[in-house]
């Protein structure tokens, strides 16, 4: 099997992860603040920042994917605001695709984090307050800790959507050794080229490893609902 | 004798459905309990002193520092006000322990004091649930340990926000004299918010009266009850609150004599030596009158009284007495014939049949 | 019994049946004829399936995709009958499986290889701008998946400057993908078809590589197991060198066999 997976495959996998890591991090630091943001506020502008958010969903990968490239291109505004910053081109980069996958995952990961923070309800912010605690205080030690499953399951979400996209990547990535070769798109070429067996391989290590993850993840939730008790 | 420092609450919180005007002064010690029917805005006066939530235009000023007054611009946000507040429910957080909980506000309260945390664990009694999870806790080991909590900050006023309500019947007696021994030792002013009659009798000092969003009546809550102030709807809860002091005892029949200006009752023996000041409660239910006093009837406490005013009861077959005896306010409600059939008028005197008095308290 | 007297009595279920006969091509009357096409092929075979249908009355349909997906889509059992592939390897693959009419199999197009850039003073006649190197990125088509990427491989190698270049190159899907990298200008320039760049008209900058640079660019058709009863099918094929058709590839930009 090892034969298989030859040294662009196993560099494709760890970019993939990388990929995924660095998207779900941003995302987090992102979209913690602004489903807050959408959990509390009364501002009339809370159903059309919302309604924008869950487009990602909508729109097809490979879409989004081609429009991200037009407009971060050299004639799309993105582009030119890039440009004119000092900061280059995005499409064919790796922080092209990490943008391009924030984008892409926003509404998996703002979804189960504007429950959580809606879950909690504003009562333990108030029981923060008649305890001496500023609102960013509370933020950070009541809010936060109580949102803690909801967080886990929007980095897990975000991730694993990240590792297994493909429309997005294929348009905006360039396929670059070491900068935007993925595992999806690498899979892909093996079959386009109808080679199967690396396809199988690699497609198999993918599984493996996804299913380790989310099998660890439920293991782990098991554990601390029983520890709490 | 000074006054005590004063709670001014000037607010007014306008809604869509709802609007509150309250102007009162009340005592700076003691507890003020604020009643009312749900709907009558009690709540909302306790979230808008607490800051929770914020009234259209306000004057709100404990022992005279002012945490909100709308003309000169000042509003302290909640988290700096020196109060404490304890909710009807989801009173603690639920991602710490019973410890971490009582040490949150003391981490972050300028002037914390651990005295006043180890002060009111023993109050309230918890010492041995401080390892627990707050999700293993009893309804009422929760509400204790929320007012441990609050009164760990030394905080200027108290403020409790129907504490009980959520609770059942037995976990509110077991309760009770924890917050009994609250009312005793604490001297700190509280507001404590309920609509349960029981609440009041046993814990009020002074009483304010809400309906509608509007202040009904205000005063130490023996005479708004018992007073000519327009009686607050008790229902079938109508009752004198009064302090009495225990005068003698008979120990052959466990009876002992209560005495409150000139008149007196004789009461289940409870055990208070002689001069103890305690609290009594009479129904409206529990008091019939008549023209003459009886003589070979079971009931013994009989008290002189005047008739001072005759109110229209919810049903027309009823009627509301109130008689003045000595100086004390007491209630009796009798059938509307009864009171035609005796004649009776504002002024006409008359004996008032205690049938039955309890201890509150 | 019963199935007979319900269906003598429903005079309109027996028009419709009539109806149904006439409908049903049998042979000599007009067929339809699956094809799949690769899909920088696409333009010329529209005009091509036009003229087909006009000369025999047969009708085409026709499918769109990259040579190696529609070749594994035939090994799948995709119910085309027949193929015009963007290379010469994918036809040859298939016949090794068996699945395509031993014989039918021909040259349909010879494509050429074009270095291209919407920028008008990129690049030059003779290709100088890829050892002069002022650019980011250069775009071709993933050697693997499709003969023109090959080629353009094939011409930097011979060039000698794939070793320089190879971190600049960005490589695409197809060489649809290739020329809309280029045509946005994410990629400077690009190895396109020069039937994609006479389509646009010839604007921007090329270069129109020597095909002695690379291996010719030869695109097959073949007819398949599933054509092999289908009189449009059959007719399909030997149109392709039909001087309508050449003439219609040629116009393309494409050469032919004589």
């Amino acid at each position: 099997m090892s034969t298989l997976l030859s040294p662009d495959d196993l560099q494709s996998v760890g970019l993939t992860l990388e990929l995924a890591a660095l998207s779900t991090a941003v995302l987090l630091a992102l979209t913690i603040p602004l489903a807050w943001w959408l959990a509390h506020t009364r501002s009339p502008w809370r159903k059309p920042i919302a309604a924008l958010a869950a487009m990602p969903l909508v729109l097809p990968p490979t879409v989004l994917g081609f429009y991200l490239l037009l407009f971060w291109g050299p004639d799309g505004w993105g582009g030119q605001l890039t440009q004119w910053l000092g900061l280059g081109r995005l499409p064919f980069t790796f922080a092209g695709l990490v943008l391009g996958s924030v984008i892409y995952s926003l509404p998996f990961a703002l979804q189960p984090l504007l429950h959580a923070f809606e879950h909690i309800g504003r009562r333990p912010l108030e029981l923060a307050a008649m305890l001496r605690a500023s609102p960013l205080d509370a933020f950070f030690s009541v809010a936060l800790p109580l949102a803690r499953p909801g967080i886990l399951t929007a980095a897990v979400l975000s991730f694993a959507h990240t590792v297994g996209e493909f429309g997005m990547v294929l348009m905006l990535g360039g396929n670059i050794d070491g900068q935007t070769r993925v595992v999806s798109t690498q899979i892909y070429g093996h079959v386009e080229a109808m080679e199967y067996g690396q396809a199988h391989a690699l497609a198999a290590l993918m599984v493996a490893f996804s299913f380790a993850v989310l099998l660890y993840l439920q293991w782990s939730r098991a554990a601390k609902a029983q520890g709490a008790a | 004798m000074s006054i005590p420092r004063q709670l001014r609450l000037q607010l007014q919180l306008s809604r869509p459905d709802f609007r509150l005007d309250v102007d009162v002064q009340l005592p700076g010690n003691g507890i003020t309990v604020v009643f009312g029917q749900s709907g009558s805005g009690k709540s909302s006066l306790l979230r808008c002193v607490a800051g929770l939530d914020r009234p259209d235009s306000a004057h709100i000023a404990v022992h005279e520092h002012v945490w909100q007054d709308d003309r000169q611009k000042i509003f302290v946000p909640p988290w700096r006000r020196p109060v404490g507040y304890v909710f009807q429910e989801a009173s603690l957080f639920t991602h710490l322990d019973v410890r971490a909980n009582l040490y949150y506000g003391l981490r972050r309260a300028k002037d914390a004091d651990p005295a006043a945390l180890h002060e009111a664990i023993e109050l309230l009694g918890i010492g041995a649930l401080l390892a627990r999870d707050v999700a293993a806790l009893s309804g009422g080991e929760r509400q204790r340990v929320a007012i441990a909590a609050a009164l760990a900050l030394r905080p200027r006023l108290l403020l409790l926000d129907e504490p009980l309500a959520a609770l059942d019947a037995p976990r509110r007696q077991e309760i009770m004299p924890w917050l009994e021994r609250l009312r005793d030792q604490v001297r700190i002013p509280m507001l404590y918010v309920t609509h349960s009659v029981d609440e009041v009798a046993r814990l009020a000092d002074h009483l304010l009266v809400l309906a509608g969003g509007q202040v009904h009546a205000s005063g130490p809550v023996s005479q708004v009850l018992a007073g000519l102030a327009p009686p607050i709807a008790l229902g079938e809860d109508m009752a004198a609150i009064f302090s009495a002091t225990v005068q003698a005892r008979d120990p052959r029949w466990h009876l002992m004599q209560v005495q409150f200006g000139d008149a007196s009752l004789w009461i289940k023996d409870a055990g208070q030596p002689l001069g103890t000041p305690v609290r009594l409660r009479l129904w409206a239910r529990d008091i019939s009158l008549a023209r003459s006093r009886a003589h070979d009837t079971s009931i013994q406490n009989l008290l002189p009284a005047t008739v001072t005013a005759l109110l229209p009861e919810a049903h027309p077959s009823q009627v509301l007495v109130h008689l003045l005896c000595g100086e004390q306010g007491i209630w009796a409600r009798i059938t509307a014939r009864a009171a035609q059939a005796l004649d009776l008028q504002v002024g006409t005197a008359v004996w008032a049949q205690v049938k039955s008095a309890a201890l509150v308290g | 019994m019963k199935l007979a007297c319900l269906l003598l009595s429903h005079r309109p279920l027996w028009a419709l049946a009539a109806l149904w006969t006439l409908c049903v091509p049998g042979p000599g009357r007009a067929a339809e004829v699956q094809v799949a096409v690769a899909a920088n092929f696409s333009a010329p075979m529209q005009k091509i399936a036009t003229a087909f249908e006009a000369q025999t009355g047969h009708r085409v349909r026709t499918a769109l995709g990259s040579s190696g997906k529609l070749a594994t889509q035939i090994k799948a059992g995709a119910p085309f009958e027949v193929f015009l592939s963007a290379d010469s390897q994918t036809p040859l693959a298939l016949e090794a499986d068996g699945l395509t009419i031993v014989g039918s199999r021909i040259t349909y197009a010879i494509g050429r290889l074009a270095l291209w850039s919407r920028q008008t003073d990129l690049v030059d006649a003779q290709g100088a701008v890829l050892r002069k190197g002022n650019f980011s990125y250069l775009a071709m088509a993933d050697p693997r998946l499709a003969p023109y990427g090959a080629a353009a491989l094939e011409v930097l190698k011979s060039m000698g400057l794939w070793p320089s270049l190879q971190s600049r190159v960005v490589q695409a899907d197809s060489v649809g993908q290739t020329y809309q990298f280029v045509a946005s200008g994410n990629a400077e320039l690009g190895f396109v078809a020069w039937a994609q760049v006479q389509e646009a008209q010839q604007k921007g900058s090329f270069w129109l590589v020597p095909t002695a640079l690379h291996s010719p660019l030869r695109q097959d058709a073949v007819l398949l197991q599933k054509g092999k009863d289908n009189p449009a099918a059959q007719a399909f094929m030997p149109f392709l060198k039909s001087p309508q058709a050449q003439a219609i590839i040629l116009s393309y930009g494409y050469t032919v066999y004589p």
